[in-house]
């Protein structure tokens, strides 16, 4: 909980000002060190003293971590670029405005400014048992405090859970999905090139990482290919508060209609897993179908199949199940 | 005690998974000692390490250059208030959730407590002492609110009138509800929101007329 102290404890800190550098400083440092994007972050979990890194690594300094290009095949965005950076860009906004009204919907106007994209893909669970400091598995323990007969998980996972029932909570995150963005990392082997949806990790994999990257690892950029470019979009999110609170759920979809028929479709979905969830059984029902009610209730009603509520989050089923439908109904 | 314990929990052998049930058993009994001494030794930076930085660093605060002693993990905040005697920066939250430390780098509004110091070095730092001009004429912003008698305790007031500033930059004309979407990253215990909104579409205007 936010209980203000009198100052973070002491790391120390380098500001490189190339990949390179970055990287040789955290193969020096190994597991002792920590990347910092825009650190929005990082701080809640340096002020609240739960992880305490030696070593923090700032890419605040590489100028080729930032700005957005268009590509051959679409947009390169690296990894660096603020989200304010990313709603606002005239070609993210006409032809993948899935992503800019995502990232427009993140948190508040000043962590826009400073919080990137890279980051908020990379962004830690927000559960608070785990943020609090409590040794659950994800902290390398061996017990779930969100998932007892008494915890408080009204905001915890309906689907994917294994022992860890906390939720991914980006906003970005499904949109990327959606637009079948590659997320470029570069690992002490060299560069490699990921899929946004295997970008993500659950409890199964690795209890304690949201994402593929290892200790060492950076995200340098997040490429959208032109195959979206123009689909029809649709993006919703539902949080208790319209400013500052993560998704509840939220929902990206892309959609190709001829002639009243779903040619295509991808959608993602965040807030309802550890890691956020492309429905691809729900794309599989769709695609070929006329884009129609009957379809959007049957893509909703197949959205939420196997879902597993916890002791307060049952009301996502629903919500999940109409979000889906909303995204699949989007006006053509 | 938990000091020594900590300091040995980030040894460089220990795995990652042990370091951090080391760090949580040690917990929120660590007293503030503990940031002077822990990892004393092992840490200092080759003095050749890319990307080392300096405590003694010049910052430019409201067009002056300013040095300062900084801390590597310190925020912004502390060291416009604490260092720099510029306490019309006010801490709220300490956590990004309230937008009272809202100051302006290169024009654009961040959270103070939110940032390093020692990453706005280079930048131009603007906080509410710098608005007003040499000869005491207020800011626009800080003209309305006082014409509209705009806040009730105030507390949150000059965030407010910084995320306003940076917002009428990049928006000069704005409506209720863009400028309401625009001031959304800062909080009013008071509640009074339609009075500020008021007062700030008012400074709108006055800005316009500047
Ligand atoms: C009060 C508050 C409310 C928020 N609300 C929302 C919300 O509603 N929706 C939402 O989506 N987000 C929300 N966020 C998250 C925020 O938008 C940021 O995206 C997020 O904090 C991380 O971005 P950052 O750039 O600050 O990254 P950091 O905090 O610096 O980094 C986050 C993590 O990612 C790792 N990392 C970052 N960049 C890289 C990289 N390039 N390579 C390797 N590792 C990397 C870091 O090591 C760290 O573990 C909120 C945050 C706060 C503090
Ligand atoms: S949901 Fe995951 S992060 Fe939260 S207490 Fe359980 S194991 Fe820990």
């Amino acid at each position: 909980m936010a209980v203000i102290r009198d100052m973070m404890p002491v790391f120390e800190l380098f500001q490189p000002a190339s990949v390179e550098d970055a990287t040789a400083l955290l193969r020096e440092h190994g597991e002792q060190a920590w990347v910092m994007a825009g650190g929005l972050d990082s701080f809640d979990w340096f002020k609240d003293r739960v992880k305490r890194p030696a070593v923090v690594v700032d890419l605040g300094g590489i100028e080729a971590l930032k700005g957005i290009e268009s590509t051959a095949d679409g947009l390169e965005i690296r990894a660096m670029t603020p989200l304010t950076d990313v709603v606002r860009h005239p070609e993210v906004r006409e032809h993948y405005g899935l992503l800019s009204k995502a990232a427009e919907l993140v948190a508040s106007p000043q962590i826009r400014n400073q919080g990137t994209l890279g980051g908020n893909n990379s962004q830690d669970t927000r559960c608070w048992y785990y943020r609090d400091g409590w040794t659950c598995y994800r902290a390398g323990g061996n017990i779930c405090y969100a998932d007892t007969p008494t915890s408080m998980n009204r905001e915890h996972a309906i689907f994917g859970a294994d022992r860890c029932v906390a939720v991914n909570p980006s906003d970005t995150a499904p949109a990327l999905i959606a637009l079948d963005a590659k997320m470029v990392v570069q690992t002490a082997d060299g560069e490699r090139v990921v899929n946004a949806e295997d970008y993500f990790i659950g409890p199964g994999i690795d209890i304690m990482r949201m994402t593929v990257l290892q200790p060492g690892d950076l995200l340098t950029s997040i490429r959208i290919p032109s195959t979206w470019a123009g689909a029809k979009f649709y993006f919703e999110k539902v949080r208790d508060r319209q400013v500052w609170d993560f998704p509840l759920v939220n929902v990206a979809s892309a959609i190709r209609v001829s002639g009243g028929t779903i040619e295509d479709a991808r959608v993602a979905v965040n807030g309802v897993a550890p890691y956020p969830m492309r429905l691809t059984a729900v794309e599989d029902a769709i695609r070929g179908a006329s884009q129609d009610e009957a379809t959007a209730e049957r893509a909703g009603e197949m959205a939420v199949r196997g879902a597993r509520p916890l002791r307060q989050n049952a009301y996502k089923i629903p919500l999940m199940r109409n979000l889906v439908k909303r995204s699949i109904r989007v006006e053509a | 005690m938990a000091d020594i314990e900590i300091t040995e929990a980030i040894d460089p052998g220990v795995s990652r998974r042990n370091f951090i049930k080391g760090v949580i058993a040690a917990g929120a009994a660590v007293g503030s000692a503990n940031y002077m001494f822990r990892g004393v030794g092992a840490l200092f930076a080759q003095p050749t390490s890319p990307g080392a930085v300096e405590r003694l660093i010049t910052l430019t605060v409201n067009g002056q250059q300013r040095r300062v002693d900084v801390m590597k993990q310190e925020t912004l905040a502390m060291t416009l208030r604490y260092k720099l005697g510029l306490t019309g920066t006010k801490l709220g939250c300490d956590r990004s959730e309230c937008g009272a430390c809202t100051v302006l780098l290169d024009g654009v509004p961040h959270y103070s407590c939110s940032i390093l110091t020692q990453s706005v070095r280079g930048r131009e730092v603007k906080t509410i002492e710098g608005l007003a001009a040499e000869d005491g004429t207020l800011h626009p912003v800080q003209q309305a609110v006082v014409d509209e008698q705009g806040f009730q305790c105030a507390f949150c007031m000059s965030g407010f009138v910084m995320s306003t500033v940076g917002f009428l930059e990049g928006n000069p004309n704005p409506t209720r509800a863009e400028l309401a979407h625009g001031l959304s990253g800062n909080l009013c215990r008071c509640a009074d929101y339609d009075k500020i909104l008021t007062t700030m579409e008012r400074a709108a205007e006055n800005m316009r007329q500047a």
